[in-house]
């Protein structure tokens, strides 16, 4: 099995492989970070979503061979000495979020699209960019307001 | 109002774990030394078991042994039980075939599973399986529930004909006269499409088995861990209860799949004690999910709606064909019938209905309740019944509703029901207000000069929640009582920790109900925490569904609540050497009557554990009170909604506009909350109007929308724009609940697809249109006016 080392969250992993373990496997088994979930087999749900060097990426869809020497953050790396990211306070204050389970893969997806949209992304490129992510529970009318309230904080 | 009272917008206490990646869903569980277990399914609609050849997966690398249903029956596993009994209107039981955790003989819908691999790895299990020979006898299959009681597939030998039933309920010879005198009669077919749930969280079960103990535990994605327990210990006999314990961890959705026992969970407890007491881990894949979970809806229906010359409603008359599918799922029967029918009355005054009935099998995945559970299939025949009948006899549809909705309280509906309260002309009202109803032909005339063509629908709903009181269900044919219990323990310092038999799985139960405990007692509402969703902590639950958890499980915590009350005057009156009858309790404060006596709730929690200032013989130390709460009747939240639609009639692509809901629930514990509820419901709804159907092809019976690609989930760019979406409510307050609660969580799901519906055949002057009203299906039906035009 290849061995393989990145970094997660800033801090320095390694690990063997099968050829097909899965980054998001590799990430929830090897690591225990669980933060990271499963929604489907098609990479449509997006509940996966982890940032790779800075991009949003479905994890589910990537083999963690091909993250050799890469940054990886998931939901669990977003926070800061203690301090929410705003896109995980603007979740709360707007109440995106209701089981949970899609969370963390919006919060990443929707930083990215903040990041590459700046803080005035009008409410149509957000719902139009988080059609990669499905939510059962909210309808996505909260979820729209938080990245919304959040961009203007990033 | 405090800050986290009742009526407060408090944010979510539970939101920190999940915004943080440290939720604990049922997958992210791992046990000492566990297994991996990956079910063999059926490829066929319909077949005979020939035979089962597992020795070569035996010998692959990592398993650790594989199970058909020779070790089920060798074991004297129960099969899955229906729990509500439904007779015929001929007196006889339904007919309920025998459903084993492993299919024994026969399979009966593609994905029935047939085998499970136990391996070490999740990847060894899933090889093994695939080296699993089964030989199959195909038989003729049928996966249309219109064609069910005239096939040649006959699913079960003890139903010939595939009807489990024929149940009617109502006066027909009443109703078959007020049709004779009918001035018009509006008749409608009506197809009510099968949805796949989807909680994006798929359903998990980790089984473990304690040989030193003899004890069993079993994590699972469960809305009711303790109903799962029960059924486990008594029909699968598994386990006697006190041997069994039950965690329902955080749970990533529901939308009613989570409420049943399936055979997989099932199977993960009872395999843990077969490997000698490893445990036994089970994740759905995605593509498991759209074949085994629970279905919903799935009816297919004929109405007539009698008048008389003044457009007033004199009768209804309904006959309904609805899919069980291969087995009868654990409430799958009373979804179409005591969920379903006995709202056929809506907000109207109704005076004569008679519905009749078919549940049929089909081979396909069980049919049960889905968010909303036979109120939805009630509210879309109604509210399009009722629309198409105003549009025949050209009244507006607004004055339509109004002119036949119910206004005395309580109403008495020909079909069980007795309403208790309401004001639906208010919220008719108020609906028509924020829709800006009456400036809609300015806006048509904008949107046809941009070359659309602009539709208004409107949904006046009700449901009925809280299933009760537990003699009535139980005379209806309820397998288990419908009550809630609350345990409320106040620790010496005066935290406040509430165990409660309602499940949290996106709800918010750990800030409503801290809520309600924080404004009764005074108390900071972090000084409170909800316990729930483990058998070995609270004592009994029901669980969560059908909106229930407000007016049944709060109503619980809140008679406990009065009992705390009652208890802590008692040590108060001690403590501070005066009568009981003259301690007043305020604002977390405990006073003598007409003295400045007083003592801070915290004071006299600490009081009750030392047990220095009363004689304990006469008051009992400690501070723990439990209650069962069994209402008195059902709650009936009902609403208008308005949705408007854009048609582009080159393409048949439909957009909400704008959508209006205004709901009566009653009193609201949290705003933020109940809004979330209903834009989550109102999504679901818009899903099963524009989006999701789910189809299965009826040459092979191979499920054709069988993962995110092929069955089209609602997306964030799908729904109406922040702006256009409003919100409204109107409060008539319950009078069976101390809180006159009803209940928001299915509310959304059961208005909006009539409204939407109603509106694009508005939009585009037709009288019927399929759900889901894809593009192709509108372009397609605007075609034959296209062609008249031209």
């Amino acid at each position: 099995m290849p061995a393989i080392s990145m970094k997660v969250n800033g801090k320095a992993v390694s690990g063997n492989v099968e050829n097909r373990t899965l980054l998001v496997d590799f990430i929830r088994t090897n690591l225990g970070l669980t933060g990271t979930h499963v929604g489907c087999d098609t990479s449509q749900c997006g509940a996966c979503v982890v940032h790779i060097d800075g991009k949003a990426v479905k994890s589910c869809t990537t083999l963690a061979v091909a993250c050799e020497g890469a940054e990886v953050t998931t939901i669990e790396g977003i926070a800061k000495n203690g301090k929410l990211h705003p896109m995980q306070q603007a979740f709360h204050e707007n109440h995106g979020l209701q089981c949970g389970f899609c969370t963390p893969g919006m919060i990443m997806a929707s930083i990215d699209i903040v990041k590459r949209n700046g803080k005035k992304v009008s409410e149509e490129v957000i719902r139009r960019e988080l059609s990669g992510n499905i939510c059962r529970c909210t309808g996505y009318h909260n979820i729209v307001a938080a990245v919304q309230s959040a961009a203007e904080k990033m | 109002m405090s800050d986290t009272g009742i009526g407060a917008r408090v944010l979510r206490k539970e939101d920190k774990r999940f915004i943080t990646g440290k939720g604990q869903y049922t997958d992210d569980i791992n046990l000492k030394d566990q297994t991996y277990a990956y079910f063999v399914r059926s490829p066929h609609a319909h077949a005979t078991i020939k035979s089962i050849n597992t020795a070569k997966a035996k010998k692959m690398p990592g398993v650790v042994d594989v199970f058909t249903s020779k070790e089920v029956e060798e074991d004297k596993i129960g099969g899955l039980i229906c729990g509500w009994m439904i007779h015929s209107k001929d007196g006889s039981a339904m007919k309920a075939g025998p459903h084993p955790i492993l299919a024994s003989g026969k399979v009966r819908f593609v994905g029935d599973q047939v085998a499970v691999v136990i391996a070490e790895t999740r990847e060894q299990a899933k090889a093994a399986a695939e080296a699993v020979v089964v030989s199959y006898g195909v038989l003729p299959h049928n996966v249309d529930a219109a064609e069910a009681m005239k096939t040649k597939a006959q699913v079960h030998d003890v139903a010939p004909d595939n009807r489990v039933f024929n149940w009617s309920i109502g006066d027909e010879a009443a109703t078959d006269a007020a049709f004779k005198t009918a001035a018009h009669v509006t008749k409608l077919d009506i197809i009510n499409n099968r949805l796949i749930p989807n909680a994006i969280e798929t359903r998990a079960a980790i089984g473990s088995y304690d040989t030193g103990s003899e004890h069993y535990t079993l994590y699972t994605t469960s809305q009711n861990p303790h109903v799962a327990r029960l059924v486990i210990s008594a029909f699968h006999g598994l386990a006697p209860e006190h041997k069994l314990r039950v965690i329902a961890p955080d749970v990533g959705g529901g939308f009613g799949s989570k409420i049943f026992i399936y055979g997989e969970e099932v199977t993960c407890v009872w395999a843990s004690k077969r490997i000698g007491g490893r445990p036994v881990k089970w994740t759905a894949d995605r593509s498991e999910a759209f074949l085994c979970d629970a279905h919903g809806r799935d009816h297919v229906s004929h109405a007539e709606l009698a008048m008389d010359a003044q457009g007033k409603i004199t009768g209804l008359k309904v006959h309904t064909i609805a899919a069980m599918g291969a087995y009868l799922s654990t409430l799958g029967s009373v979804i179409p019938t005591y969920l379903y029918a006995i709202l056929l009355s809506g907000q109207y005054n109704i005076p004569n209905i008679y519905a009749e009935v078919d549940a049929v099998y089909t081979n396909t995945a069980p049919v049960d309740a889905y968010r909303g559970a036979g109120r939805p299939e009630a509210a879309y025949l109604v509210e399009r019944i009722v629309e198409t009948a105003a549009r025949e006899l050209k009244i507006d549809p607004a004055e339509f509703r109004r002119r036949n909705f119910i206004t005395q309280f309580p109403h008495q509906t020909p079909v069980i029901l007795a309403y208790d309260v309401g004001d639906y002309g208010a919220t008719l009202d108020k609906a028509l207000e924020l829709a800006e109803y009456s400036s809609f032909p300015a806006r048509k005339a904008a949107s046809a000069k941009n070359g659309k063509l602009r539709g208004v629908g409107f949904s006046a709903y009700i449901e009925a929640c809280g299933l009760a009181p537990s003699q009535a269900v139980g005379s209806l044919g309820a397998g288990v009582g419908q009550w809630e219990s609350a345990e409320v323990r106040v620790n010496p310092v005066g935290s406040v920790e509430v165990l409660t038999g309602s499940h949290s799985h996106g709800q918010g139960h750990e800030t409503t109900f801290a809520q309600l405990v924080s404004d009764r007692l005074g108390i900071d509402i972090n000084n409170v925490s909800i316990v729930h969703g483990d058998t070995d902590k609270v004592q009994f639950g029901m669980g969560t569904y059908g909106s229930r958890s407000g007016a049944v499980g709060m109503t619980a915590i809140s008679k406990a609540l009065d009992k705390i009350e009652a208890k802590a005057k008692k040590v108060a009156a001690a403590v501070m050497e005066a009568s009981t009858e003259d301690i007043d309790f305020k604002d977390g404060t405990f006073t003598v009557k007409g003295t400045d006596k007083k003592m801070a709730f915290g004071e006299v929690a600490l009081a009750s554990y030392l047990g220095h200032k009363f004689n304990t013989a006469e008051i009992e130390v400690g501070l723990k009170e439990t209650s069962f709460h069994d209402p008195s009747n059902f709650v009936f939240p009902a609403g208008v909604h308005i949705c408007e639609v854009e048609v582009d009639p080159d393409t048949g692509l439909t957009k909400i506009v704008s959508y209006t809901a205004v709901d009566d629930f009653g009193t609201i514990i949290n705003p933020m909350i109940v809004e979330g509820q209903v834009q989550g419901g109102v999504a679901q709804g818009i899903g099963q109007a524009l989006y999701e159907g789910c189809t299965y092809d009826k040459e092979s019976g191979q499920l054709l929308t069988g993962s995110y690609m092929d069955y089209n989930m609602p997306k964030a760019r799908n729904m109406p724009l922040i702006e256009n979406f409003k919100l409204g409510f109107t409060v008539t307050k319950c009078p069976s609940n101390p809180l006159g609660m009803k209940g928001c969580g299915e509310a959304g799901a059961i208005a909006a697809p009539p409204a939407v519906i109603n509106a694009i055949t508005n939009a585009i002057g037709v009288r019927e249109i399929a759900m889901p009203a894809t593009p192709l299906t509108v372009w397609n039906a605007m075609q034959p006016m296209k062609r008249a035009a031209e």
